[in-house]
C-alpha cells in the first residue's frame, strides 16, 4: 500500500495516524506540506525512524520541498521523487490510502 | 465485488468531510460491493451519542450511521487508540461497531482494494 500524507505535522496528525497503520512492505510518500516532516528537527523525526526500521519506506515530493526552501534539510533515508517518481509509486502499488 | 474502506477521521460539523463520506458510503453500497467504515482520530467523534445540531442551523445527519443497516453496510470498525484518548467508550457511540487494536486495524487496512479517506 501507498500512504499518501499533505499536512504538515505541526497542523494535523494524519501523519502519526499513517505511520500507526504502515505495516511492512508499505510505502509512506510525503507531498505538499507533509514534507516538513521529512526535515530535520521535525517532531516525527523518531517515528519515521522507526517506520524505517519495520520496512516501510520513505519518500518526499522533490519539487515540494525545493518550493518550501526545505530540499537542504530533508533527511537521510527519505527517497526524493519527482512527478514521474510519484506516479510510480501510485502504479507500483495496489492500494493508495491518501490522509486528508 | 471490491472491498472499499472508508476511513473516517474529522468532527462531524467543523467541515463537510463526515456528511461527504455518509453520502459517498451510500452511493458505494447501492453499486452492491463490500463496504466497511472506520472511525479514528476526530471521526470517532461523528457516531457519539446526543447530537442535537437545532442551535447550530444544520441538519444532524449521526441518524443515517443507524440506517447504515438497511443498506447492508454493517462493517462499522472503530480505532480503540482514538476513543481511549477522547475519553470515550463504546456505550457512548450511537451505532454498533467493533473496537480494533492498532495491528488488526493496519491488517483489515491493507486488506482493501480501494480506501477513501475524509
Amino acid at each position: 500500500m501507498l500512504h499518501i500524507v499533505n499536512k504538515s505535522p505541526y497542523q494535523t496528525r494524519s501523519l502519526e495516524s499513517c505511520l500507526r497503520m504502515a505495516l511492512p512492505g508499505h510505502a509512506v510518500l510525503l507531498i505538499e506540506d507533509g514534507i516538513y516532516a521529512a526535515t530535520t528537527g521535525s517532531p516525527m523525526q523518531a517515528s519515521l525512524g522507526q517506520a524505517l526500521a519495520q520496512q516501510v519506506k520513505l519518500y518526499a515530493l522533490k519539487p515540494d520541498l525545493e518550493a518550501r526552501g526545505m530540499d537542504s534539510r530533508v533527511l537521510p533515508d527519505v527517497t526524493l521523487v519527482d512527478y514521474s517518481g510519484f506516479v510510480d509509486l501510485v502504479s507500483e502499488h495496489p492500494t493508495a490510502n491518501s490522509w486528508l | 465485488m471490491k472491498k472499499f474502506m472508508f476511513v473516517n477521521r474529522k468532527a462531524p460539523y467543523g467541515t463537510i468531510y463526515a456528511l461527504e463520506s455518509l453520502e459517498v458510503v451510500l452511493i458505494t453500497a447501492t453499486l452492491d460491493q463490500d463496504v466497511s467504515l472506520v472511525f479514528m482520530d476526530d471521526g470517532v467523534y461523528e457516531i457519539v451519542k446526543g447530537q442535537q445540531t437545532k442551535g447550530i442551523g444544520i441538519k444532524n445527519f449521526s441518524p443515517s450511521y443507524r440506517a447504515l443497516d438497511g443498506y447492508d453496510v454493517e462493517k462499522l470498525y472503530v480505532d480503540q487508540a482514538s476513543l481511549t484518548e477522547r475519553g470515550l467508550s463504546v456505550s457512548d457511540l450511537l451505532v454498533p461497531v467493533e473496537v480494533l487494536e492498532t495491528a488488526q486495524m493496519a491488517e483489515l487496512m491493507s486488506q482493501q482494494d480501494v480506501i477513501l479517506s475524509f
